[in-house]
């Protein structure tokens, strides 16, 4: 008691120490993946990576079918996708699909009894439309999934909903005459910051402009303002979320927009954002005619893809689990002579294919056995940038000409509607008279 | 003798109130009875008010009163008038300056009207409170110092708010009204402008902070050890200069060669305190408007040093043609 009252600043400063070391226990490990002096740091709780290894683990593969016997398209009816395989190794992919997406529900989660044929079912629609998706993916996208892959479980891990999916935002409600601004609130998605609490939908549905750093030393025209730069800042918020990684894993935070700084995982972000922003478009959105209400959000758009949903807190999903080597009928759209085809075609291209998969994360665009790969990047050219608003223009007009980005249904009238992104927001401010106009798309 | 006047004050005088000298005619009067805190008391003097407001000082209050409110109905609204949603969000809540496609229109109300009408005001109220520093300077017959002082913070404020904006050609260069939000802004310039940490003006502007805080500590610190010589009575000791300056003074020579003087480390301090807010003013002025990307600069500059890459990438954008 004497020694306390001699010295409570000691006593305090003390208990104060102890107080702050003991919430970093066990201390946070920090591993440098760049130059020395950069910070190219990666920090991990060991808690809660172990947390996150229990959580991302893979189930076990079923053992492969027998080989030989029919093929699925001539022992059963109505089979679309998968008719090249043989039927042992048709019902074991089919049995796989059941534990990884409906474990509880069982077969006639997507069919009819036993009526196996009938697509009454709109479960049945969508999964079809998925092994596509995967069989796309696997084949089209290797500069995102190189040759891990996904399969079903990479989302679903036992569920018929992926755990982790989005929907366009409408905002809260909001009285007449308040327009949107599309962040300001506690949310979830974008870290807890006041960020843009949707940045999915103007970037991983829509493809406007994520860059808006200049890249030149002084002004040459580059018009995006700082409030579209908080639009990329929360979408590259979840991706670090999602991926339980910092900001240094892809960028050098130094210069976040130099390429010959980044490191190779940058690269395949970017074909990842590409990737899921053609999986949403040409998968998803359209899967929306035979979705019920059930599966969409209060705009009436379906669940959809983000990074989240196949990486789930994990740099790789499930930490890299090669789960395709035994299923490869989802490694592409099977061709004639199923699984076998696919394996010749596979060797006669490993050569030049091994080659290039020796750096693990590697970037490097192995020779995809298809022809065309990202045809839907390709296909989406970036429109050109918006011009200024005239003056006289109200730019909320300007942006209800422009067509909807989901079928929607109007919400009811006098409740101002949240658009993405918000009108004005990602355009243009117009150029003061010292500077050039705005530049077209780069 | 008791110690007095140290930062916990263990003797407390208590006398009839001062009021102050008379105000001259035609003032408006002194507002509230003064009270004494024994606790205030502790840190300062214990006596609180009467509190001399006069025009200005009204004015002041009621521009920022509207201010306040044009801002807390407008989060109100955002968030639908619902009060338990206004007290979980409040953190989150901002009012927005409008979208940058209006340029330096006024934009509707709901868009960003608000924000420049409760800008106005806020500033107003800003300006009206600097007159007030002003004229009670003048009142009392004192330096102008702290108006002065006060004027460099405002001249930030108005970078910040006004002039960047407008010589970008866009209100929504402009900072939101929020707690969180203003906060990410501040890392959203730098993200847009390549990375603040290589703006020369953004690094004197730390320099400074950091040095006024380490000034305020050195001479807090020495003016509370040499107050037994009597050290507390700086102004005295200016003109006068006695064994507590000596020994101030010698103290710093000693420990580092160099020393203040009873009156120049108060301009020591006032520059440094004022030099913060002026190099960070210069340094949003130049953002955007003659400089791009902080980080380039410097590269161009010699400033960034290059440092080895193992791996150099390509931009894919570049490499396959596709769409961004």
């Amino acid at each position: 008691m004497k020694y306390l009252d001699r010295n409570p600043l000691t006593i305090t400063a003390l208990g104060v120490s102890a107080f702050l070391v003991g919430c970093e226990a066990p201390p946070p490990e920090t591993v440098q993946t760049g130059y020395r002096g950069l910070a190219m740091v990666q920090i991990y709780n060991h808690d809660r990576l172990q947390a996150s290894l229990d959580a991302n683990a893979p189930p076990a593969a079923i053992p492969a079918a027998a080989p030989g016997g029919p093929k699925a398209k001539d022992f059963y009816k109505n089979v679309q996708v998968l008719g090249e395989l043989t039927v042992g190794e048709f019902n074991r992919l089919m049995v796989a699909m059941t534990t990884w997406v409906a474990p509880q529900q069982g077969c006639t989660y997507c069919h009819e009894g036993t009526a196996w044929e009938l697509d009454g079912n709109y479960t049945k629609i969508v999964s079809r439309r998925m092994l596509q998706m995967t069989q796309d993916t696997n084949a089209n996208w290797k500069d995102h999934v190189a040759q891990t892959g996904v399969t079903c479980y990479t989302c679903h891990r036992g569920n018929p909903v992926p755990a982790k999916v989005w929907v366009t935002d409408p905002g809260p409600r909001l009285p007449s005459g308040i327009a949107p601004s599309g962040q300001n609130t506690a949310a979830k998605m974008v870290a807890y910051t006041s960020l843009p609490y949707d940045p999915f939908t103007p970037f991983l549905l829509q493809d406007n402009d994520i860059r808006i750093i200049g890249d030149t030393a002084l002004p040459t025209g580059n018009r995006r303002s700082i409030k579209q730069a908080e639009w990329t800042y929360g979408l590259m918020m979840h991706i670090s979320d999602s991926l339980g990684v910092n900001c240094s894993f892809c960028h050098n935070s130094r210069s976040f927009m130099s390429w010959d700084q980044s490191t190779p995982q940058r690269t395949t972000a970017w074909y990842a954002i590409r990737h899921v922003r053609a999986l949403n478009n040409d998968y998803v959105v359209p899967l929306g005619e035979v979705l019920p209400a059930t599966r969409k959000g209060p705009l009436g758009d379906p669940y959809k893809v983000y990074c989240a949903t196949c990486h789930q807190g994990a740099y790789k999903p499930l930490y890299g689990a090669p789960m395709v080597k035994d299923y490869p009928e989802l490694s592409a759209p099977l061709p004639e002579g199923g699984v076998a085809a696919l394996k010749a075609k596979a060797e006669a291209a490993a050569p030049a294919a091994q080659a290039k998969v020796e750096v693990q994360q590697a970037p490097a665009p192995a020779p995809a056995p298809t022809p065309a790969a990202q045809p839907q990047a390709a296909a989406a050219p970036a429109p050109a940038a918006p011009a200024p608003a005239p003056a006289t223009v109200e730019p909320a007009a300007a942006a209800q000409a422009e067509p909807a980005p989901a079928a929607a249904p109007q919400p009811q009238q006098g409740q101002p509607r949240l658009r993405y992104p918000p009108p004005g927001m990602m355009q243009y401010p117009p150029a003061p008279l010292q500077y050039p106009p705005p530049p077209a798309a780069r | 003798m008791a110690e007095y006047q140290n930062i916990f004050t263990r003797v407390q005088v208590r006398e009839p109130a001062y009021p102050g000298v008379d105000l001259p005619p035609g003032s408006l009067p002194r507002l509230g009875k003064p009270i004494f805190s024994y606790w205030l008391g502790k840190i300062g003097d214990a006596q609180v008010g009467p509190i001399y407001l006069g025009f200005t000082g009204v004015a002041s209050l009621l521009f920022g009163f509207i201010a306040i409110e044009i801002i807390g109905f407008n989060m109100a609204a955002s968030v639908n008038w619902s009060p338990l949603a206004f007290m979980k969000n409040f953190f989150w809540l901002a009012l927005e300056p409008p979208p940058p496609a209006y340029g330096l229109t006024f934009p509707p109300l709901g868009d960003g009207g608000w924000w420049l009408i409760a800008g106005f005001f806020l500033t107003t109220s800003i300006i009206l409170w600097w007159v007030r520093t002003y004229r009670r300077a003048i009142a009392l017959g004192t330096g102008t110092h702290v108006a002065w002082a006060f004027a460099a913070a405002i001249f930030f404020y108005l970078t910040l708010g006004f002039i960047r904006p407008i010589l970008m050609g866009s209100w929504g260069e402009a900072v939101p009204f929020g707690i969180f939000p203003h906060l990410d802004w501040t890392a959203a310039i730098s993200i847009r402008y390549g990375n603040f940490y290589y703006n020369p003006f953004h690094a004197l502007s730390i320099a400074f902070l950091y040095g006024s805080a380490v000034l305020f500590a050195m001479h807090g610190g020495t003016i509370l050890a040499v107050s037994r010589y009597g050290g507390d009575r700086e102004i005295d000791q200016i003109t006068d200069r006695g064994t507590a300056a000596e020994r101030a003074q010698l103290l710093w020579r000693w420990t580092m060669g160099f020393n203040a003087s009873m009156e120049s480390i108060h301009r020591w301090a006032w520059w440094f305190a004022v030099l913060v807010v002026i190099t960070a003013g210069i340094g949003i002025l130049l953002t955007g408007t003659v400089v791009e990307n902080w980080y380039l600069w410097a590269v161009k500059h010699g400033v960034a040093p290059p440092y080895p890459s193992e791996l150099t990438i390509q931009d894919p954008n570049l490499v396959s043609g596709v769409s961004q």
